[in-house]
């Protein structure tokens, strides 16, 4: 009984055919079963941001000889936690998490350039587009400078969070004349050093600065977020110059435009856009006029950077 | 032919008719074409992270390939009793094990080829899809030379494992050799360590062991010039030489340790 059982089981067996299609069948019936499970009982979603290991070099020692390919799979998690939490709607969200992997990438390949120089910019962005800590990304830049030291580009970025972020010009001065002192670093750095120095903080500087991490800048995204900056100030240039043409408008009508046609004077009543094709808002109730909440330019600097008097 | 290089021309022949290598092979090109995609995620760094997993799975594919068949070479032949066969014949015993480690070799080379060529080939790819303007920010060309000197030492780092798993097989079982072997390369990249050890410690005794012991393993870690090549960091000529002379004394080590072994196993 049990061995013609055994050979009938056999004999299926040998067609191949008819195996194959059994072994689809319960594949399709797994992948149709898990859908439904999912249909059925919608889990949770629980978000795992736990860092077991915080220790750069004990991630190291166990990597034995992978670290370089650690530090990647570290680099890439930094990315998703950054990228993840900037786009999360929860209102509680934090960054907590991205510094530690920002130090542990680069603790796991001292020489991950980017690493640096992009955490410094993903640290400094302020909430709830990053974490605001300019604090942090000093000291990743720091690090890097020290595993680096003919770097000049970690210099002017610390001088750069001073000027940009902290409003530390005398600060921001120095770390632009350290990095003018570095072999090989480039001409307008010194100038710059002059410039923060006597007028402080201004758009035509951080103009420059940004135009000059354009030209210099070899990764595409530094050049990218480069050109961001750039048109955040042309935005912040034509804010204000929309911001003082109502004002005139107000001082001679006696009240704030109601409309774009009123305040431009144009025969169209499309409003004008900013540098990334997003109309401008003009809000005649609470007397401003701002970028559209759509706009990749928002959110703009807290305290925007004073135009030189002309 | 020598009956050094028969034995090493059957062992490799068996290992290509092995279809676990085979497997390993196809897994490790698959995983280095999947590392075209992952650079996708990586915000510019695709060329990095490409050279990062090559060089990474080159090595992890061939850790197994050494460990997994290394092991097994002369077990396998007791258990297949098949070395009363080949010691019936008129060659020596440590002309087998010369034999197979040669063998051995070969085919890791042979590996190491066709994933170096794959990594190559990823890279050459990426280099001629990129624009100039996203080739400025790479630190070193896509299909830079000068990481052949990383493939190079993986080789020769393969070439000590595959020593080590020999000299266990010798003397005990394919499990037993390939924990060890396993052990002895895990140990092996901490002999820096090792060497530090009396810095930290209070008690003399334990310092001196351990910078001992540092003398005794091999310095696995001093093959992974992974990051220097990735970064495009010179590794010195000197280095290179050292490092492979270093390596091969180690080898005649355990090779000479092997072929005493073997020699002087009873088989009945």
């Amino acid at each position: 009984m049990s061995s013609s059982k055994s050979d009938s089981v056999g004999q299926w067996l040998s067609r191949p055919r008819l195996v194959a299609g059994v072994m689809l069948v319960l594949w399709a019936c797994g992948v149709g079963l898990r859908i439904q499970g999912e249909r059925a009982y919608a889990f949770l979603e629980v978000e795992d941001r736990t860092l077991y290991v915080r220790s750069g070099a004990v991630l190291g020692r166990m990597a034995l000889s992978f670290d370089p390919m650690l530090a990647d799979a570290y680099w890439i998690r930094a990315l998703q936690h950054y990228g993840g939490t900037k786009r999360a709607g929860d209102p509680t969200k934090n960054f907590d998490l991205l510094y530690p992997y920002l130090d542990i990438t680069t603790t796991l390949d001292p020489r991950f350039d980017i690493a640096y120089r992009f955490g410094a910019i993903f640290l400094t962005e302020a909430y709830p587009n990053g974490p605001g800590r300019p604090d942090q990304a000093l000291a990743l830049l720091q690090k890097g400078w020290q595993q680096m030291p003919e770097r000049w580009e970690y210099l002017m970025d610390m001088g750069f969070v001073y000027y940009w972020w902290l409003r530390d010009y005398d600060e921001a001065a120095r770390w632009f004349q350290r990095a003018s002192e570095v072999p090989g670093a480039s001409w307008w750095l010194q100038p710059l050093a002059a410039s923060t120095l006597t007028q402080g903080g201004n758009r035509r500087d951080a103009r420059f600065i940004w135009g000059q991490m354009l030209e210099s800048a070899a990764d595409p995204w530094l050049r990218n977020e480069a050109t961001r900056r750039l048109f955040q100030l042309d935005a912040l240039d034509e804010l204000d110059r929309y911001a003082a043409e109502a004002e005139q408008f107000e001082t001679r009508e006696g009240r704030w435009p109601a409309s774009w046609r009123e305040l431009t004077d144009r025969p169209s009543v499309v409003p004008p856009l900013d540098p990334l094709g997003f109309a401008y808002v003009l809000e005649p109730s609470r007397r401003e006029i701002t970028l559209s909440p759509q706009s990749p330019l928002l959110p703009l600097p807290a305290a925007p950077l004073p135009m030189l008097p002309q | 032919m020598s009956a050094v290089a028969k034995i090493a021309v059957h062992v490799f022949r068996d290992s290509v008719r092995d279809k676990v290598l085979y497997n390993l092979v196809l897994f490790a090109v698959l995983m280095i074409s999947a590392s075209y995609l992952i650079g996708q995620l990586t915000a510019g760094q695709d060329i990095k992270i490409i050279k990062d997993l090559g060089l990474t799975a080159t090595s992890v594919f061939g850790l197994f390939i050494a460990i997994f068949i290394g092991v097994g070479l002369v077990s396998r032949e007791v258990r297949r009793r098949s070395i009363y066969t080949i010691l019936s014949k008129p060659v020596r015993r440590h002309e087998v094990i010369l034999g197979k480690y040669v063998g051995l070799v070969l085919t890791l080379a042979v590996n190491l080829a066709i994933m170096t060529a794959a990594v190559y080939a990823v890279l050459g790819y990426m280099s001629l899809t990129e624009s100039e303007e996203f080739k400025r920010g790479w630190e070193a060309p896509a299909t830079d030379p000068a990481m052949l000197v990383a493939f190079l030492l993986i080789l020769v780092q393969l070439m000590l494992v595959t020593a080590i798993a020999l000299f266990f097989s010798t003397f005990s079982s394919p499990m037993l050799a390939a924990v060890m072997t396993g052990a002895l390369y895990v140990a092996g990249h901490f002999n820096a360590d090792l060497r530090s050890v009396h810095e930290f410690v209070d008690s003399a005794v334990v310092g001196a062991l351990a910078t001992g012991v540092s003398y005794v393993l091999p310095d696995l870690a001093a093959f992974n010039v992974t990051a220097q090549v990735v970064h495009a960091q010179p590794v010195g000529l000197a280095y290179v030489v050292a490092i492979c002379g270093h390596a091969l004394a180690y080898i005649g080590v355990l090779l000479v340790g092997a072929m005493s072994v073997f020699s002087r196993r009873d088989f009945v």
